[in-house]
């Protein structure tokens, strides 16, 4: 029962890694991690001579995806105990970046949108980050009566986790908030509600 | 009609700026205030050349929340196809004029954290605009006007003496000076967006050294007008009018289909904004694509033509007009 069609759902064409950069930033997480991986033969010395690997393991911990990338070789790579700690790095690092630096963000969607944020407010154009959707489906939903943003939610309808209404997951997204839009499913006939269905695992 | 409106003016004032550089100011004639535009708009000036109607592109210079009029600057080019000259030599005060409402192709992107202008001789028009605008709003910016000599560098003093110079610098190839552009390029910090406009040479060096130093297309902009090359005259058939339409050697098609009282759309008139893409119905011969705006699988298709600058060689073309 999605509502689908909708233009604002962003579209991950995956991580092509630009020749002619003179810096390479890579925010992963989790599963993200292979989407750099699985492009090792197009990291050469030089690309990896001006990389910086940013790398949140979150549900992957213990996989050894971490030993992986730091055995890449890169000029940096820094693993974050959470996206929290990742996003403040990555902060840091765009703070003081020249243009010729391009970002690839790889792994949930709720991830990307997030690290896309601060991409956004470093005046970075959405349409220059590379992008990679791996591992779960789960989105980050706000919901657009309480505005409070739910994490990982893998079922609509699902209840709100700060007011609690039934919401339906709908396709519109904003890039703003980094979050597909939760809208009230049974306002009209508060009860009547469809069963949950499990939609993005 | 095509082209939107025009706007009846009167010329106010014309002023000699530089060597062949000449201002010009338009004021509405019912003394109405003129539309807002924004910084990097043109407008298209209708001139009545002895009965022969000639229309060019000039990019708007005066502040754009100035309504009492629009400010052009003109360089009477070596090879005129006729407007630059009859600009210059048949314009006078006191003059009446058309002019069309502003359109803007060459927008500053206003999520930039920083603005680089890179201009090259009368190119530096749609800048002198875009900075009042970036001045007034406080936006970061920063200009880099590369001049053949210090005769024909329109605005220079002015400029430096308004933005002061750490904001405006002066490149004079007869001082053998040139912009640096790789290096101004590798020390922008991120969230800047580039802004060229002059000379295609110096735009496709810009562009290509962008792209070179690792800058995403996005942050890469450019507007260049293109004017209507001369060629082999040749024929055209308009399939909905029902005409015959012969272009001469050195007419456009659009010129040639406005004379035979056809209204084609237009908008920019110089291959750039798309507005006079029209369907190919037939074609025997080859099509000379000279516009910046369809892309390379549409310009071989053959399927479309952008009258504005665009040629034809060969024995037929039937144009769904």
């Amino acid at each position: 029962m999605l509502v689908e069609g909708i233009k604002s759902r962003p579209v991950y064409m995956g991580l092509s890694i630009q020749p002619r950069a003179r810096r390479h930033i890579f925010a992963l997480e989790g599963e993200g991690a292979h989407a750099l991986l699985d492009r090792k033969a197009a990291l050469d010395s030089t690309a990896l001579s001006r990389s910086e690997i940013l790398y949140a393991p979150r549900g992957s911990q213990g996989k050894g995806n971490d030993e992986a990338l730091r055995a890449l070789g890169a000029d940096m790579f820094f693993a974050a105990p959470t996206i929290a700690t990742l996003l403040f790095r990555l902060r840091g690092t765009l703070t003081t970046a020249h243009m010729g630096t391009r970002l690839y963000i790889a792994g949930t969607e709720g991830f990307i949108g997030q690290a896309m944020i601060v991409a956004l407010d470093h005046g970075m154009d959405h349409a220059s980050v590379i992008t990679e959707h791996r591992g779960s489906l789960a989105r980050r939903v706000q919901c657009v009566h309480c505005k409070g943003v739910t994490e990982d939610v893998t079922h609509s309808p699902f209840p709100c986790g700060h007011c609690g209404l039934p919401l339906l997951v709908r396709d519109h997204y904003s890039r703003r908030l980094g979050a597909f839009q939760g809208v009230n499913i049974d306002a009209e006939e508060p009860g009547s509600a469809p069963d949950p269905e499990e939609l993005f695992l | 009609m095509s082209g939107g409106t025009e706007i009846p003016v009167r010329v106010t004032k014309v002023t000699p700026v530089a060597h062949r550089i000449k201002r010009f100011r338009f004021e509405r004639l019912d003394g109405r205030p003129m539309p807002y535009f924004s910084g990097g708009a043109h407008v298209i000036v209708s001139m009545n050349d002895n009965g022969h109607l000639r229309r060019n592109a000039y990019s708007l210079m005066s502040p754009p929340y100035d309504c009492s009029a629009y400010e052009i600057s003109v360089l009477h080019v070596d090879d005129s196809r006729g407007g630059s000259s009859f600009m210059h030599e048949k314009v006078r005060e006191g003059d009446e004029m058309r002019v069309s409402h502003p359109v803007n192709l060459f927008q500053p992107d206003w999520r930039g954290r920083k603005h680089l202008l890179i201009a090259g001789g009368i190119g530096i028009t749609p800048f002198i605009a875009m900075m009042e605008q970036f001045s007034r709003e406080g936006a970061q910016f920063e200009l880099h006007y590369a001049i053949r000599s210090r005769d024909r560098g329109a605005y220079c003093e002015d400029l430096v003496a308004h933005y002061g110079r750490h904001r405006v610098k002066i490149y004079c190839d007869a001082e053998d000076n040139r912009i640096p552009v790789a290096r101004l390029l590798d020390s922008q910090p991120l969230g800047t967006h580039l802004y060229v406009c002059g000379p295609a040479g110096l735009i496709d060096g810009v562009l290509k050294s962008g792209l070179e130093s690792g800058w995403p297309e996005q942050n890469l902009h450019s507007e260049r007008f293109l004017s209507s090359q001369p060629g082999k005259p040749f024929s055209i058939e308009l399939t909905r009018s029902g005409k015959t339409v012969h272009v001469g050697h050195h007419e456009s098609m659009l010129e040639a289909i406005e004379s035979a009282g056809v209204d084609a759309p237009f908008l920019c008139r110089g291959g750039a904004c798309g507005q006079c893409e029209t369907r190919v119905a037939l074609c025997d011969g080859k099509l000379l694509h000279n516009d910046v705006y369809l892309t390379d699988e549409e310009k071989a298709s053959g399927r479309k033509v952008m009258l504005c600058v665009s040629r034809f060689e060969g024995k037929t073309l039937h144009l769904d007009l």
